[in-house]
């Protein structure tokens, strides 16, 4: 792997690339994501990259009626809510990413613990392209 | 064991001898200045033995956002100009919406060295002059990166939390509904609040205005079931819905500190602020809890060292009620309620102002209204007011007040402050 800065700059261009991928302590085994340059276990600042397997369990969620703009420019109102998380992954860590896959407009039919696996959304066009983690029930 | 739970000590104690709030609202016609000059003229006319304003020394005047909601940043200056402390030292500082009690912990700081004696401490907000969608936005800017571009907004992180304590220990969206239902019970007591009205005023409202318009009229039960009902409480990002959210406000508040030995020269009831705390967090991803905050944690820890008190010598707080859901984590966190038992107790009236640990006597920030930057020192406004007796109609009643608390939330738990206050 090309070695490439522990940096949310790093983690946002892999996630372009489809990779979700975090840093993991050589000292002591230790794995962030996103990616830490210092292991906050042991100090160390000795870490290698490393592929999460991108699989977990849904930890919390919401809907969201009345979202940011970039989220009402991909069409999302009251009409329309988007659900969104925070899933605890099969490596220890747990990350907030969009939740695909579930009935936003039904809350109560989501449920915490649902085994979920990871997703990439690619979303906007040239300057705008941006791609976001997401993950939907497995 | 948390480092903060060291005993530290203030090197030279400090008292409150004048506090000052303006209404708070939604004021189109009034700005930034107009609501702090408003706030400083009540705290000036409440220091009972009187003072002259060109003995502060020094100030400190919280603000999060007038850069991006009012297109002007740099606030000390001004701040130092409309009051006259101009030409001595004004500081802005940020802490999201603990802007103001920050202010307030630079001044105790700079008395406590013996660097100054008299202090200028507050905050202002100027938040309805944007749309809802800019405020969203604003807010939003105190978010962690991750949740942000995850599509959380401010509601939606407070959302996530309390699905996680709904999970863990079987409460659910009615438990919630305590919280407002008694947060709008204390509204109309408070003459400056945003709104006055019950949930129940509320509900005869909307059928009277069904009736008018010869629309169905709601037949509600209770409180709970017009809650429940979308058309009058819709969701924001599920399951906070409209009656679990602080309003947008406009407002300001200050406090003023002065060493402890000068404090009787300016009044005989003076408060003095014998705890302090203040811890930081890391967002929805690498907090260590989803049903707790590790900054009130660390800020609770501190504030009971430093005071030797512990939570059951509090005897009522100001606590962090932006959404519902916050109230009932912070009365855990702080040591009032066990944890997975707050909920329980709320519903068995405990934090009422009958009850036995009375929370946001003032209407709290979902009726007395957030303007961010001005709710930390609006918070101890209220504590001021009740350990003084001066509450009014919202005084808690049957009880010698000599013991309360303010915890202030900034940012999605990224700052928490917990100061504990006591009169002699
Ligand atoms: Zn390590």
């Amino acid at each position: 792997m090309e070695e490439r800065p522990f940096s949310d700059i790093s983690y946002r261009k892999f996630l372009e690339e489809e990779k979700f991928m975090g840093s993991r302590c050589r000292k002591c085994g230790q794995i962030y994501v996103p990616p830490r340059r210092f292991c906050l276990e042991c100090r160390s600042e000795d870490m290698e990259w490393h592929e999460m397997k991108g699989e977990g369990e849904l930890a919390a969620f919401t809907c969201i009626s009345i979202g940011p703009s970039f989220m009402i420019e991909e069409g999302y109102d009251r009409k329309n809510p988007y659900c969104t998380g925070v899933v605890t992954l099969v490596e220890g860590p747990r990350m907030v990413a969009r939740i695909e896959g579930v009935d936003a407009r039904n809350p109560e039919s989501i449920k915490i613990g649902t085994p979920m696996k990871v997703e990439f959304l690619h979303r906007g066009e040239g300057d705008k392209a941006r791609t976001f983690l997401a993950f939907r029930p497995a | 064991m948390m480092s903060g739970s060291s005993r530290r000590r203030i090197g030279r104690g400090v008292a409150i001898v004048g506090a000052g709030m303006s209404n708070f609202g939604m004021f189109p016609d009034r700005d930034s200045k107009d609501l702090f000059a408003e706030a400083f003229s009540e705290m000036l006319a409440s220091v009972d033995k009187g003072f002259d304003p060109a003995d502060i020394q020094a100030a400190w005047i919280g603000n999060f956002s007038n850069d991006f909601f009012v297109h002007q940043a740099h606030w000390g200056p001004i701040i130092a100009d409309l009051t006259g402390i101009v030409p001595r030292a004004v500081t802005r500082t940020e802490g999201a919406c603990a802007s103001s009690t920050l202010a307030m912990r630079d001044g105790l700081m700079a008395i406590a060295s013996g660097m100054y004696d008299i202090v200028l401490a507050g905050g202002v907000e100027e938040m309805s002059k944007c749309t809802t969608e800019e405020v969203t936005e604003g807010l939003a800017l105190a978010t962690s990166p991750y949740e942000g571009e995850a599509g959380y907004t401010f509601p939606g992180v407070f959302g996530a939390l309390a699905t996680a304590y709904f999970h863990k220990y079987g409460a659910g969206r009615e438990h919630l509904m305590n919280i407002t239902i008694k947060s709008h019970e204390n509204a109309p007591l408070n003459p400056k609040g945003q709104f006055k009205q019950t949930i129940r005023d509320l509900m005869e409202a909307r059928k009277a205005r069904a009736a008018k318009k010869g629309e169905p009229v709601p037949d509600w039960a209770d409180e709970k079931e017009a809650l429940f009902d979308p058309r009058f409480n819709p969701p924001v990002a599920w399951p906070m819905h409209l009656f679990d959210c602080c309003p947008i406000s406009d407002g300001a508040s200050c406090i003023l500190m002065v060493a402890e030995e000068l404090a009787k020269s300016f009044t005989d009831n003076p408060i003095y602020i014998v705890g302090f705390g203040q811890g930081s967090g890391r967002g929805l991803h690498a907090c260590p809890s989803l049903t707790s905050f590790e900054a009130n944690k660390q800020a609770a820890a501190e504030a009971y060292g430093m005071s030797g008190l512990t939570p059951k010598d509090v005897q009522f707080a100001e606590v962090h009620d932006c959404f519902s859901i916050a109230e009932l984590i912070h009365i855990e966190d702080l040591g009032f309620f066990p944890e997975g038992e707050g909920y329980k107790a709320i519903a068995e009236g405990e934090t009422r102002r009958e009850g036995r640990m009375p929370i946001n006597t003032s209407g709290g920030l979902k009726c007395k209204g957030h303007p961010v930057g001005a709710t930390g020192t609006a918070q101890m406004y209220e504590v001021w007011k009740q350990l003084r007796g001066e509450a009014g109609e919202r005084q808690i009643p049957g009880r010698d007040l000599y013991i309360g608390a303010t915890q202030n939330l900034g940012g999605t738990g990224g700052t928490c402050t917990f100061t504990i206050f006591e009169r002699r």
